[in-house]
């Protein structure tokens, strides 16, 4: 099972690190991948982000998400924590940790998961920049890293 | 139906949901959409280029020739933009 939270307030990596490997001893390796508010787009400066999210929704596709990465690796557990609302530079936006007896499973699974996060679920990006405010568009080279995955 | 809209097409059409009844002659989303477009300017702006809107009916994505349904709660938005 994998725990999946959609928030608006922040996380503490290590207090979910800890909460997830607990008292176990079968766990050979921990990736984690936290996503970041950067200060930069192109040449402008950000210096704020609205999250916006399709509640209900939001939290379906994470799971359906985390089911399929639960079916491709034997995974011993995880995490997926995304963030929504005003956040500004430096700030968390996401978390993902696998937990897995070998690495490479762990690995694959953590990059897996964050390719099809990206562009399956329902998050928008919207960025206040010294360039005015826009939507952050879709990366065409975002929708290839998770087509990569259906091979 | 209840409609929903995210992101820019929510900032555009100025509203982020609206209740409508299904008219007669429109059978899926495609055609939904066309009928939104005439509605005025902010839903031609919303829905100006199909290949930015995504669909979800009932929470699951869909293609525009998905048939709806009066109980449908149907979402549009843009691709998404998350992680």
């Amino acid at each position: 099972m994998m725990k999946i939270l959609v928030q608006e307030h922040n996380f503490d990596i290590t207090a979910e690190i800890a909460g997830l490997v607990g008292k176990r001893t079968d766990i050979g390796g921990i990736v984690t991948f936290t996503g970041l508010v950067r200060d930069f787009h192109g040449s402008h400066k950000v210096q704020k982000m609205t999250l916006e999210h399709f509640p209900g929704m939001a939290e379906k596709q994470l799971e359906t998400i985390c089911k399929t990465a639960q079916e491709r690796w034997p995974l011993l557990g995880g995490t997926v924590i995304h963030r929504y609302g005003q956040l500004f530079p430096g700030d968390q936006i996401v978390l993902v940790i696998t937990l897995c007896a070998h690495r490479e499973a762990a690995f694959e699974a953590a990059s897996f998961i964050m390719d099809w996060l990206k562009t399956d679920a329902p998050f928008w990006k919207k960025e206040e920049t010294s360039g005015g405010d826009h939507w952050v568009e879709a990366k065409k080279s975002d929708s290839l890293k998770t087509e990569k995955w259906q091979k | 139906m209840n409609l929903l809209y995210f992101a820019h097409v929510r900032e555009n059409i100025g509203c982020s949901s609206e209740q409508m009844s299904l008219p007669d002659n429109i059978s899926n989303v495609g055609e939904l959409m066309s009928h939104l477009r005439a509605k005025g300017k902010g839903y031609q702006s919303a829905f100006e280029n199909e290949d930015n809107i995504r669909v979800a009916v009932n929470q699951l994505y869909v293609n525009f020739d998905h048939v709806i349904s009066e109980q449908d709660e149907i979402a549009f938005f843009p691709p998404m933009t998350g992680g």
